[in-house]
């Protein structure tokens, strides 16, 4: 077998099962968007024809656009809470020590391990303890702790590439410390607090379990709406509301990927 | 002079934040001592009998099925992530690792629902493979996929890639080229420079994906839901249906403290390991 033969062959044994591998993981999403356009209530495959029924269901029903305006709300407050708490926190755990650092930065990193019907069901009993069951209050609380890990990593990593010198040149000129952190260390943080409160936007508008325990009719949001939906109805007014959704996650992924460096921000490209 | 400027006003609102977090465990914690009252959402009187209950055989049995859907779930997601994982870090063309890296992240951030959705579609008795397969003419009657142990785990190991394959490429880009280069040119070949170089060092990669990937699906909930359909049941199952469809407040509250404890202990087991792994390969 010659050289070239086998490094041929190698790769077509890699490439191949690699090739069958992203089929899996993206044929849901192919079968959503293929749906969506069908014009009949049952499922068919493939489709009979083309319609665009299913969305015009979907941008009218009440139930989706209530939710999609209180995930809106919900997302908006809390992103931009646990942009504040968690850039602030993140200067501390960066700048200072303190007692009870590490037992604060435990606590406020946990609700990634908690399971999200745990802190859910948990902000529920808040909830109403608090006599909050029916407002957004305690929906925006629960969504500003779940996120809140993100943003703090997110600000930190950028805390941890700021040039000491800069901030210590500032304030040797004779800035007070509140002009240097607002004319030299919150312009350096930008890109890190945008790109934590946007997977913080993104990871609230997603959010389901926790959400589910929350929200009550009136205060639910889309992914909650939708669940309710898929348990009462089986026609593809999900799959059209679904598949917006697919493509404005992927389009807003290949322009972070354009912008920012998908594979720089996930520190995955080769040295 | 220790000068600490802002330190109080930044300090808290993350303490009411982690205030907020912990009133809720707490409450979480007191319910699950709490006798039911059926009729009532307020809990009864103190009572271990909640925790007594966990030990019947229907619970003990839900128990055992999370821990195995989350072990094979591992599994697989392992076996899948790793190719794809080279891939994205090795494919020469630009183009190609940005088709990976979309291909491949885009399921992460589409949220939980619609992702489940998709899979309800592409297993159903008239879904695609179904259709597909009958098509084709291999199967004569549809194959019982939804509503199986199967089925979800197919779900949730589709689910689980995304996070896995981060993990395993960032692992993947901190091996050095020249130690793969260095073992081919000593006369290594291809397999043995993957067995004997390149998974070795990237251990510690694949244990903290093992260890993120177990303990986020046995705390899965949306996929069992809808994909099990009721038939299949994980301990995140059973919360929702004593907390939200019976409203057995304390029963409800002991069972996501026992998933709390079994999330938070898998960690605690496994950390330790990867944190030696990680010393062993780390370049001295």
């Amino acid at each position: 077998m010659s050289p070239i033969f086998a490094a041929r062959l190698r790769a077509a044994l890699f490439w191949g099962p690699v090739g069958l591998i992203l089929l899996y993981m993206t044929i849901p999403a192919l079968v959503v968007v293929m749906t969506s356009f069908s014009p009949s209530e049952l499922l068919e495959f493939p489709p009979a024809g083309l319609s665009l029924r299913w969305y015009a269901r979907a941008l009218s029903y009440p139930d989706f656009r209530n939710g999609f305006a209180n995930g809106l709300i919900v997302t908006t407050f809390a992103s931009t809470a646990a942009l504040a708490v968690g850039s602030a926190f993140a200067y501390l755990v960066d700048r200072y020590s303190f007692r009870g650092r590490a037992a604060l930065e435990a606590v406020l990193s946990s609700p990634l391990i908690v399971p999200h019907f745990t802190t859910g069901f948990g902000f529920l009993l808040l909830g109403a303890e608090l006599g909050l069951t029916r407002s957004y209050a305690i929906v925006i609380a629960a969504h500003v702790l779940l996120v809140l890990p993100f943003v703090v990593r997110s600000v930190y990593v950028s805390l941890k590439n700021i040039d000491p010198r800069l901030e210590r040149a500032a304030a040797n000129l004779g800035a007070s410390p509140g002009r240097v952190l607002a004319r030299v260390t919150l312009p350096l943080l930008l890109p890190g607090m945008a790109g934590g409160w946007l997977i913080a936007a993104i990871l609230s508008l997603t959010e389901f379990t926790a959400s589910l325990y929350v929200t009550e009719a009136r205060t639910q949001t889309l992914p909650v709406a939708m669940y309710g939906y898929i348990r009462e109805y089986s026609d593809p007014t999900i799959a059209a509301i679904s598949a917006l959704l697919i493509i404005a996650t992927t389009l807003l992924m290949l322009l972070a990927n354009r912008y920012l460096g998908l594979r720089r921000i996930l520190a995955i490209d080769a040295h | 002079m220790r000068q600490r400027p802002f330190f109080l006003a930044f300090l808290l609102p993350a303490l009411l934040a982690a205030g907020l977090f912990l009133a809720a465990l707490a409450l979480v914690l007191q319910y699950s001592f709490r006798s039911f009252i059926p009729g009532s959402l307020d809990p009864g009187a103190f009572t271990l009998e909640n925790f007594a209950r966990l030990w019947r055989p229907i619970y003990l049995w839900v128990l055992l099925d999370t821990f195995t859907i989350s072990l094979l779930t591992t599994v697989f997601t392992l076996l899948l992530s790793y190719p794809v994982a080279y891939a994205l870090v090795r494919a020469r063309r630009d183009w190609v690792r940005t088709l990976l890296v979309v291909l491949a992240l885009t399921p992460l951030f589409t949220g939980e629902i619609v992702r489940t959705y998709a899979w309800i579609l592409v297993l159903g008795s008239d879904g695609f493979v179904n259709s597909l397969l009958e098509g084709l003419g291999v199967i004569a009657a549809p194959l019982a996929m939804l509503y199986t142990r199967f089925g979800v785990v197919v779900a949730l190991v589709q689910f689980s890639m995304p996070v896995m394959i981060v993990l395993l490429a960032t692992a993947i880009s901190h091996v050095d080229n020249d130690c793969e280069r260095a073992a081919a040119n000593l006369g290594a070949r291809p397999a043995t420079v993957f067995w004997r170089v390149t998974l070795p060092l990237t251990m510690p990669g694949i244990v903290s994906g093992v260890i993120v990937i177990f303990a986020w699906t046995m705390s899965a909930f949306s996929t069992p839901q809808l994909i099990g359909g009721g038939k299949v049941l994980m301990i995140s199952n059973l919360v929702y249906l004593q907390g939200l469809s019976s409203f057995n407040f304390p029963f409800a509250a002991a069972l996501s403290l026992v998933a709390l404890v079994l999330a938070v202990g898998s960690l605690a087991l496994l950390q330790p390991a990867a944190k030696r792994l990680e010393a062993k390969v780390s370049p001295r």
